[in-house]
This record gives structure tokens, C-alpha cells and sequence, in this order.
């Protein structure tokens, strides 16, 4: 162990020559957030889009690898079905649609990584992806600040609205709360919440807990597993001895195989004690088992089995590019038509700038698979008819019942009393 | 009536971590080699399960085809793998740490590519659903197929290791490889039995966790760190200590989530084992060797 | 090639140069070469890279592997992102998740971040206590090794399921995001991105160079011979234990301020970035550059960035099989990563080696940074 001599002026060379660096890059610092120029400067980046030509191009932008990849390849592949069907249309204003993908790899920070690389470097007009709440959360900064568009395809919930962001997915109002209505009128009257540990079972469970107190429902358990949890004995065995009317079920992609597993294992069943989920969708049900799930309830705004002339022909389309043992899902169907309704509205607008586009978008009607949807121009959300479906032995889910007429979107849930104070 | 209910999720839970953790306990004790992709081997169990299902029609027996068979694919990978790199790299233990987590990675794309990202369902056995009802408890019928094969597999191990040449040229081997080398022991063919076995009991515990959950590709790294904690809590070198700590683990998470959340629960259980090592840096039982390492 | 052969020579005028050299390729070409975007790109490498010199040191020069930097990383951002959430609000105000999830009231444990002072101080004081509690813990009970490295993951587990548990006042899964300013500056303004960029870059030649200073220090010295004997250390009179827990202090804090910097030039944390898969993800840069020499962690952690970012742009799945494939390469089949090769290569060339004799124990800069530029 030789001890080395350390040459202290060359050392101090480089701290000195390091300090003055550092001096000289803090010299170049740009708006504070109180000086006056701080609105303009927010835009500074300016829309690169290239409408010249013709075609325009659209970003996708959904997690092709890691864990959220099960659900999010689905809405890529209706995505690019849509692309495919209005390019052989004639395209959007003429123009061919010319799709850019991006991977998000499930992970928030790469959501935001790949969004501004579609606005700024690929000049992108719109795009079209995420899921979980953590990547909109994670993109909407990117969106806003850069003031370009995104349409984000999945139920979520609620308490948000930004003029950068169209949902085409359900708002709670559009499917927790019509779910609850539907169970009231069932004569449930009390409930035992089950959900994974983050932000929508969160939210959604505190909006169930607000519903339950005005409507003389007893909540009588509420858990929550850590995302990706195996293990539901523990959590079975409390639900067991609550003895509720029913379940209602936030849990998240591989937490419903093994809950559902031990809930039948432990002896219970749609007949004595129904679970309701809003996150099993048709694709789910494969992994699950049939078997397991059988009889039990979910609550969507659109099935495979919804019977219309626009669903009909979705559905073959679908089934005759990615095969016949394909099924398709709600969060796949509202991608699909984000991607016509942004058609609409740049049709509306007769230009893909942003700003036309947002002016254009308000009362923008599209026939969709799952009925007639209107863009609701004020919160960015569209109007839905909710569908409590009752999952068969086919595996498809088929509808129980129906809300009367499509749901306007009501994100923060300002027209029920008894969600005051909720946001 | 609660609390038996909870004891036999504790009981439970520790029995399925027992599985996972028995032949990373083996492949860790005699080399001191920690294989990250342990938990793919149980992924790639649980997918010949599925495979093998949608061979042999009756659901009834596929479960039993299915066991053997995933011993021998667990095991047969575990062979690869040591063949062809872990055997390179037994002076540098924690650099196969991450080779492993590099092999892990691979099986888990591997997997996706093969049989897709969603999970698929392997149905159990019907005389394996519904439950058994003692005294107004009901006790599931897979949790006590899994609680019995882990019984069974500590046995059979047991016995292998006490009763078998073979058990004591791997005991010697652990428990100092220099002089079992000087006494005529092949290390070289000791390891790679280790192993083997080692792996396909991940490939065993891989077969039984389709009885509880989802299989996908990451089934394996869902149960990866708590069985390294088990390892780590129950000590080197005997299976007792690998059995109580799982049993303990099992308990504590399932009594944790049970007074709290399965979040707090979790973090309560690492709490408690890095306490536990202040006490006991070797762990529960620790086979007393000559190294200083 | 005059340039180059004067890197390579031997001895202390090449380490000078190369630092020079990494300084103006950072601080004055890459600015002006790369767009905003790729610019902020490279900010968020450079952060990762200090949390990859950390690495270096505790693990390279120690033998500490630890697979829970992102524990550090992860509070050092947090605490930073909670600043950042508290100045918005402004003062008194309330972070508009918390009016969203939480109660509408904000914690106690957060009233402190309220000053940015103290923010600053907190963002290297906490890591550094903690790692200094659970070091010391850890190494005075000699729990080494493998087990080391398991307790270290499972902290990282524990931390990242902890995170998401307390969504009223972490966050959640969505964990904090949305910034605007950054003590007091406009933080979508491309000027101020710009500077942010240049601090990180500062900052990580700031902790290269006192890695340098620690590694040909008497610490220096006494850190590689724990790691090859640590018994004989202790034999000679010396504490291993207090040895170890000041090489993982290190470690944390330079992991902990890589995080606060990546807050305000990614503008989101959340639990996916601190949680096990992360953290290992940390180790792979570290050891294709050579985790015992001085820019081999900086070097390899930049250019896994770089690659992982344009691999997935090409093929999704592409980049798991390519980093499966760099863990198995690298780690069984160059255990000195890339720098061992640039020492053997000189070592045949040049006959006055003075260096030790493990080729990894010795700082072994790289012949010429060129690869600092993605």
C-alpha cells in the first residue's frame, strides 16, 4: 500500500477553472417565474408541424415493453387499425396519415421523454396513447407547455381537465357512479371495497365512500394491495367474514388472477356475494380463468358484444387483422374512435393547428362502436352511455343494463350533491 | 375463528415462500452463488404447466404430469446456466449476482416473445377447487395441495441430503470444498447436481403457484425478493433454517396485513429482518465452516 | 493523434487533460451542438451517471454491491420535488394533489422542504443519515457480501412499496410531477433548461474530481484493501466497518443529489424510478465502463442512457434482450468493463506499469473521452 503524493496546484487549477465554468453557465439563465414575460415564453418552443405536404404525421404513444405492455400493445393495435381505415379513406383533410410509435416502456418518466421527442423533434400534430394515470399525470406538463394535443383512451378518475388533453375513456361519472346506481337499485346495501394500492382505486374509493354515506350503503371493509400482490389470503379472508352484499373491485391487471382465484377457492361466489370490477375487460378474462370469474359483474361504456352496425363492423375488422381469437375492449374501442374524432374535429376546424382544433372540438358527434359520442368542449370529455355487463361462460361480457341515454362528462363531479367537497 | 383463519394464511404463505426459497437456499448455501434467475426458473415451471395443459386433456392429471415435468425443465436451465457461466465465475459470487439478473432479463423478453405479453390461465384440477370445511373453517383445497408439496419437497430433500452418497458429498462440499476436493469429491460434478436440483425445485414451485395466480412473464420476480430475504433470515447451510424462515415470514406478513395494510405489512417484514440479522449476522442456522470469508 | 497519444501517456498531466477535455466537450460543445431536447436528454444522463460514480466508488473500489441507490436517488428527488411542489403552491399554499387525493392539508414531515435552504441541505442530509445508520449497522455486524447486497434490494422494494402507499403525500404511483419554477425560475423557459443542464454538468465534474481525490487518498487506499481483504484490515488495526459506511455515504449522497438534479431537467419522480429493477439498472453502466476506474462508471452509464433511449426508439423489445445480453457480456466475460481493456492495451504497450497489481484496483481514466457526447 504505497501512499501517493497528490500535486495540490494542479488541483487547484481545476477547481478554479471549474468555479469560473460554473459562473459563466448560471450567468445564462433565462425567465424567472414572476417576471411578466413569463406566459410568452411558455410556448417559445412554437409548433414545428409540417402541413405542407401530403401527409401529416400522428404520434402513438403506448408501453410496447414492460409490465403495462399486456394492456397497452391492445390500444396500439386498434390505433393502427383506425390509422389504416382513414388512410384508406382518403386520410384527414386529404392528407395521408403518417404514424410515428414511440415506446413508453410502462415507466412515467419515459412517457414524458417520448412525448416531447414526438412534439419537438418528430413535429407530431397529435398524440395518441398512455394508460396508467402516473403517464398522463407524467405527459400532461409536456403537453401544456409545448401546447400540443393528446388523447388519452382509458377510463381514469376523474378530478382533471386540460385544454392539451381530450379523454376518450370514461370520467367516474360515467362509470363508477352509474355502476353504484346499479347495485343501489339491486338492493345492495352494504360494500366491501378491494383495490390495488394507487391513484384510481384511491380516488374512486374515496368517491364510493361519498356516494355510500348519502345513499345509506355501508362501506364494511376497504383494502388495498400493492401493485402486482399475489398473495389474497389475507384479504379474501376479510371480505369473507364483512359478509358484504357485494365487491367492488379496483384491483389492477395481475392482482385479479390471484384475487379472484382465492375468492372462488375460499367458497365464494357470484351467487352470494357478486364482485364488481371496472378494470376486467374482455382481454382479461382469458388470464383469469373463465371459470374463476364467471357470473361476475364489470362496469364499462362498451363490450364486444355491444349490438350495433358500428360495432359490427369494428369488431370484424379487428378480428380479420389480428385474428379471430382476438377480442376487443372498451379502452381499445375508445382509442379507436379518439383517433376518428380528432378526424372530426380537424375536419370541423379545416386546419391541424392546435388552437383551430380546440375551438373546433366542442359538440363534434362521431358514431361509434359503443353508440353516438359527443366532445364536450368546456372539460375535453365525451358523452357515454354507461354498461354494467355481466361476464358469460363464453368468456365475452354481455350487457345487464344500460344507462338510459349517453352520460354527459362531469370530470369533478359538480352536479351531485353529495360529492361536495370530493375535489 | 379469525385468527386460525389468519394462521393458516400465515402457514400458507410460508409454505409457497418455502417453495421458492428451498432451492435458492440449496444453490446458495453450496456456492455461495445468489442466481437472480431463480425466479424465471419458476416462470418457466409455471409455463410448462401451461404447455402440458394444453397437451393432456384432462385437467384432473395434467397437474401431475406437470410437477415432474417442471423439475425437469427448472432443473435442465439451471444446468445451462451453469454450464455454461456460473461455473466461470465462482471466485466472483456477487458478479453472478448480476449475470444471473442479466439471464433473468433475457427469459422474461424470452418468454413474452414465445407466449405473448397477457397472462394465461392454467385451470386447476377439480379435485383441487372449493375448499374443506374444519369446524366452520374453510381451508382452501390448493392452499393444502401447496402446503403438502412443500412438506414433501423439505422431505424428500432432507432425506436426500441425511440418507443418499450423493447428500454427503454435497454436505461435505458445503461445508468445506477444499478438503471434500482433497478427498476424492468432484466439485465440479457436485455443483452441477446442486444446481440442478436447486433449479427444478423453482421449476416445482413454479407448477404450484398456477394453482394461486396469474402466469406471465414476470411471475417470477413477484415472489424473487422475499425469497432472497428468507435465504438470507433462515442461514446457510441447513434447511431447518430456510423452513423456519419462511414459516416466520409467512406469518409475520399475513398477521402484519392483517392488524394494517399489505403495503405497511411488507415493509414491517423487511423491518423486522434487518433487525433480526443485528442479532443473528448468519442468519437463523448457519453451517460452521473454517473460511474466514 | 498527437492529442491523444499525450492522454495516453502515463501519470497525472493525462488524468488533468482528460477531465479538461470532458469539462469543454460538456459544458461548451454540447450546448451549442445538441437541440433542447436532446440537450435535456443528456441533463437527465448526466444525472444517472452520479449516481454511477457513487457506484463506482462503493462498489468498484469497495466491493460494496448495492442494489438500493435507488432508495437514494429516489429521496434525494423526492425531497427536491417537494420543494418544488411548496414553492408553486407558494407560501401557506397547499400542492394541488394533495387538494385531489389528500386531506388539503399539507403534513408536517413536509413543512420543511418549505425552505429552499434547508431543501438543499435536507436533499444530503437525509440520504446520508440513513446510509449512515443502516451502513453502520449492517458492516459492524460484518453482514457482507451477498448479503449485503439483498438486504439493499429489499430496501429499495421496501422503500418504492412505501412510496406508493402514502399517495396522500407522496404522490402514489403518479408520484410528483409538474413543476414550474425552480427557486424561482420559469422552468418551461428553453434558457433556464439550458442552465439547468450546465449545473448537472458541473456538478457531475465536481464529484469526479473528489472521487479522484478520494481514491488517491489514504481512504482511497484503505477501501480497495477491505475489498481484497477485509479481515487483514482489520488485523492491521484499522475499523473496516467505519471504512465501508463512509464509501456508502458517499455513494448515497452523490446518488441523492443526482436525484434532486433530475426533478426540475425530467420534470417527474415517481416510485418506478427508485424501485428494484431501477436500481439495478444503475449497475450496468458502472460495470461496462469499469467499475473500479475513475470515468469508466460516467462513461458506461452515459452511453447504456444513450443506447437504451435510441435501441427503444428502433425496436421495443430490442433493448431488454441487449441489456440481458451487456449484463451476461460484460460482467462474466469483462469483469473490468471497457476500461480494462484501454489498461491492458496500454500496459502491453508501455513497460513502466507503476500501478498496483490488480488492474481494477487502480484509477484507470480512459484514453480519451469521446464517448461523453451522445
Amino acid at each position: 500500500m504505497r501512499h501517493r503524493p497528490t500535486s495540490r496546484p494542479a488541483a487547484r487549477l481545476a477547481v478554479t477553472s471549474l468555479a469560473a465554468l460554473s459562473v459563466l453557465s448560471l450567468a445564462a439563465c433565462g425567465a424567472q417565474v414572476d417576471s411578466p414575460q413569463t406566459e410568452g415564453s411558455a410556448s417559445a418552443a412554437g409548433s414545428c408541424v409540417d402541413t405542407s405536404g401530403d401527409s401529416v404525421k400522428v404520434g402513438f404513444l403506448n408501453s410496447l415493453s414492460g409490465t403495462m405492455a399486456i394492456s397497452e400493445q391492445t390500444v396500439h393495435d386498434s390505433l393502427q387499425l383506425a390509422a389504416a381505415e382513414i388512410n384508406a379513406d382518403g386520410g384527414v383533410l386529404g392528407k395521408q396519415l403518417e404514424i410515428v410509435t414511440e415506446d413508453g416502456q410502462s415507466e412515467p418518466t419515459v412517457f414524458a421523454e417520448k412525448a416531447t421527442k414526438l412534439i419537438t423533434s418528430d413535429c407530431v400534430a397529435a398524440v395518441f396513447g398512455g394508460w396508467t394515470s402516473a403517464s398522463r399525470k407524467a405527459m400532461l406538463p409536456v403537453f401544456e407547455s409545448n401546447d400540443s394535443l393528446l388523447f388519452y383512451p382509458v377510463q381514469y378518475e376523474g378530478l382533471e381537465s386540460s385544454p392539451n388533453i381530450f379523454y376518450t375513456g370514461a370520467t367516474t361519472n360515467q362509470q363508477i357512479v352509474p355502476a353504484l346506481d346499479y347495485l343501489a337499485e339491486q338492493g345492495v346495501t352494504s360494500l366491501f371495497l378491494v383495490g390495488s394500492d394507487y391513484v384510481f382505486p384511491r380516488t374512486a374509493n374515496k368517491i364510493i365512500n361519498a356516494y355510500a354515506q348519502a345513499h345509506g350503503i355501508e362501506i364494511v371493509g376497504e383494502e388495498y394491495a400493492p401493485l402486482g400482490h399475489t398473495d389474497f389470503s389475507t384479504i379474501v379472508n376479510k371480505v369473507k367474514s364483512a359478509d358484504a352484499d357485494a365487491v367492488f373491485n379496483t384491483l389492477n391487471g395481475d392482482s385479479n388472477v390471484a384475487f379472484f382465484k382465492e375468492y372462488t377457492n375460499a367458497g365464494l361466489s357470484a351467487e352470494d356475494m357478486p364482485v364488481l370490477s371496472v378494470s376486467i375487460a374482455e382481454e382479461e378474462i382469458g388470464g383469469i380463468g373463465v371459470e374463476n370469474v364467471v357470473g361476475q359483474l364489470t362496469a364499462w361504456n362498451y363490450y364486444e358484444t355491444v349490438e350495433s352496425p358500428e360495432n359490427a363492423a369494428f369488431v370484424e375488422a379487428f378480428k380479420a387483422e389480428y385474428g379471430q381469437d382476438r377480442p376487443t375492449s372498451d379502452p381499445m374501442e375508445a382509442a379507436y374512435t379518439s383517433l376518428y374524432l380528432w378526424r372530426e374535429m380537424v375536419e370541423k376546424a379545416e386546419s391541424f393547428a392546435v388552437a383551430d382544433v380546440q375551438e373546433a372540438a366542442d359538440g363534434v358527434t362521431y358514431d361509434a362502436p359503443e353508440g353516438t359520442v359527443v366532445v364536450d368542449g368546456d372539460n375535453h370529455h365525451i358523452s357515454k352511455t354507461s354498461l354494467v355487463g355481466k361476464i358469460g361462460d363464453d368468456g365475452l361480457i354481455h350487457t345487464e343494463w344500460s344507462s338510459e341515454e349517453p352520460i354527459e362528462p362531469d370530470p369533478y363531479l359538480e352536479g351531485y350533491d353529495w360529492a361536495d367537497g370530493l375535489s | 375463528m379469525d385468527i386460525l383463519s389468519q394462521l393458516f394464511a400465515g402457514l400458507s404463505l410460508g409454505s409457497v415462500l418455502l417453495l421458492a426459497a428451498l432451492g435458492l437456499a440449496l444453490t446458495f448455501g453450496q456456492m455461495g452463488v445468489i442466481n437472480m434467475a431463480h425466479g424465471e426458473f419458476m416462470m418457466a415451471g409455471a409455463y410448462t404447466a401451461f404447455v402440458v395443459q394444453g397437451v393432456v386433456s384432462g385437467a384432473g392429471v395434467s397437474l401431475l404430469v406437470a410437477l415432474p415435468l417442471g423439475f425437469v425443465v427448472g432443473g435442465l436451465l439451471g444446468l445451462l446456466l451453469e454450464a455454461t457461466l456460473i461455473h466461470r465465475m465462482y471466485a466472483r459470487p456477487l458478479d453472478t449476482l448480476l449475470v444471473t439478473w442479466g439471464v433473468a432479463l433475457v427469459l422474461q423478453q424470452v418468454a413474452r416473445d414465445v407466449f405473448g405479453a397477457p397472462n394465461v390461465d392454467v385451470s386447476a384440477p377439480t379435485w383441487l377447487s372449493g375448499a374443506v370445511e374444519i369446524g366452520g373453517l374453510a381451508l382452501p383445497r390448493t392452499r393444502l395441495f401447496i402446503l403438502g408439496l412443500a412438506v414433501a419437497c423439505v422431505v424428500a430433500l432432507t432425506l436426500l441430503l441425511r440418507a443418499t452418497p450423493l447428500g454427503r458429498r454435497i454436505r461435505a462440499v458445503v461445508q468445506n470444498r477444499d478438503l471434500a476436493e482433497s478427498s476424492g469429491i468432484s466439485s465440479r460434478t457436485t455443483d452441477r447436481i446442486t444446481f440442478f436440483l436447486g433449479s427444478g425445485l423453482a421449476g416445482i414451485a413454479g407448477v404450484a403457484l398456477t394453482l394461486l395466480g396469474s402466469v406471465g412473464p414476470t411471475l417470477g420476480t413477484s415472489y424473487i425478493v422475499d425469497a432472497f430475504l428468507v435465504v438470507v433470515a433462515g442461514g446457510i447451510g441447513q434447511i431447518k433454517g430456510t423452513v423456519v424462515a419462511a414459516l416466520s415470514l409467512g406469518m409475520m406478513q399475513a398477521f402484519f396485513e392483517y392488524s394494517t395494510t399489505a403495503s405497511v405489512a411488507k415493509v414491517l417484514v423487511f423491518v423486522a429482518v434487518v433487525a433480526f440479522l443485528q442479532v443473528r449476522p448468519q442468519g437463523l442456522v448457519s453451517a460452521r465452516t473454517r473460511s474466514l470469508a | 493523434m498527437t492529442v491523444l497519444d499525450k492522454l495516453l501517456a502515463p501519470g497525472r498531466p493525462r488524468v488533468l487533460l482528460g477531465f479538461a477535455l470532458a469539462a469543454v466537450l460538456l459544458l461548451a460543445v454540447a450546448p451549442v451542438v445538441l437541440s433542447p431536447f436532446r440537450l435535456g436528454l443528456l441533463g437527465k444522463f448526466l444525472c444517472l451517471a452520479m449516481v454511477a460514480v457513487g457506484i463506482g466508488l462503493a462498489w468498484g473500489r469497495g466491493g460494496l454491491l448495492t442494489l438500493g441507490q435507488g432508495v437514494y436517488f429516489g429521496l434525494g428527488a423526492y425531497i427536491m420535488a417537494m420543494h418544488l411542489k411548496l414553492a408553486d403552491a407558494g407560501p401557506d399554499g397547499v400542492p394541488d394533489f394533495m387538494l385531489l387525493y389528500g386531506t388539503g392539508e399539507v403534513p408536517a414531515w413536509w413543512e420543511p422542504m418549505r425552505s429552499p435552504g434547508l431543501a438543499l441541505l435536507l436533499i444530503v442530509l437525509v440520504p446520508a443519515a440513513l446510509a449512515g445508520l443502516l451502513g453502520w449497522a449492517v458492516f459492524t455486524r460484518r453482514v457482507r457480501g451477498a448479503y449485503f447486497a439483498i438486504l439493499s434490494q429489499a430496501l429499495a422494494a421496501a422503500f418504492a412499496i412505501l412510496l406508493i402507499g402514502q399517495q396522500q403525500t407522496t404522490g402514489g404511483t403518479n408520484g410528483l410531477n409538474g413543476f414550474r419554477g425552480f427557486f424561482g425560475y420559469d422552468l418551461s423557459d428553453p434558457a433556464n433548461q439550458r442552465m439547468l443542464y450546465l449545473i448537472a454538468a458541473v456538478v457531475l465534474l465536481v464529484m469526479v474530481a473528489v472521487v479522484r481525490q478520494l481514491t488517491v487518498s489514504r481512504f482511497g487506499e484503505l477501501l480497495v484493501a477491505v475489498r481484497d481483504g477485509e479481515d487483514r484490515v482489520r488485523f492491521l488495526g484499522y475499523d473496516p466497518a467505519a471504512v465501508k459506511t463512509v464509501a456508502y455515504v458517499v455513494a448515497a449522497v452523490m446518488a441523492a443529489i443526482g436525484g434532486a438534479l433530475f426533478v426540475p431537467i425530467v420534470g417527474i419522480i415517481s416510485p418506478a424510478d427508485v424501485g428494484v429493477v431501477p436500481s439495478i439498472g444503475f449497475l450496468i453502466g458502472v460495470a461496462i465502463g469499469g467499475r473500479a476506474s475513475l470515468l469508466g462508471p460516467v462513461l458506461g452509464s452515459i452511453a447504456v442512457s444513450w443506447a437504451q433511449t435510441s435501441i427503444s426508439e428502433q425496436f421495443p423489445s430490442g433493448w431488454i434482450y441487449f441489456q440481458g445480453a451487456l449484463f451476461i457480456g460484460v460482467v462474466a466475460f469483462l469483469p473490468g468493463g471497457l476500461a480494462s481493456l484501454a489498461t491492458r492495451r496500454r500496459r502491453r504497450a508501455t513497460s513502466d506499469d507503476d500501478g498496483p497489481d490488480d488492474p481494477a484496483a487502480r484509477p484507470a481514466p480512459q484514453p480519451a473521452p469521446e464517448g461523453s457526447t451522445p
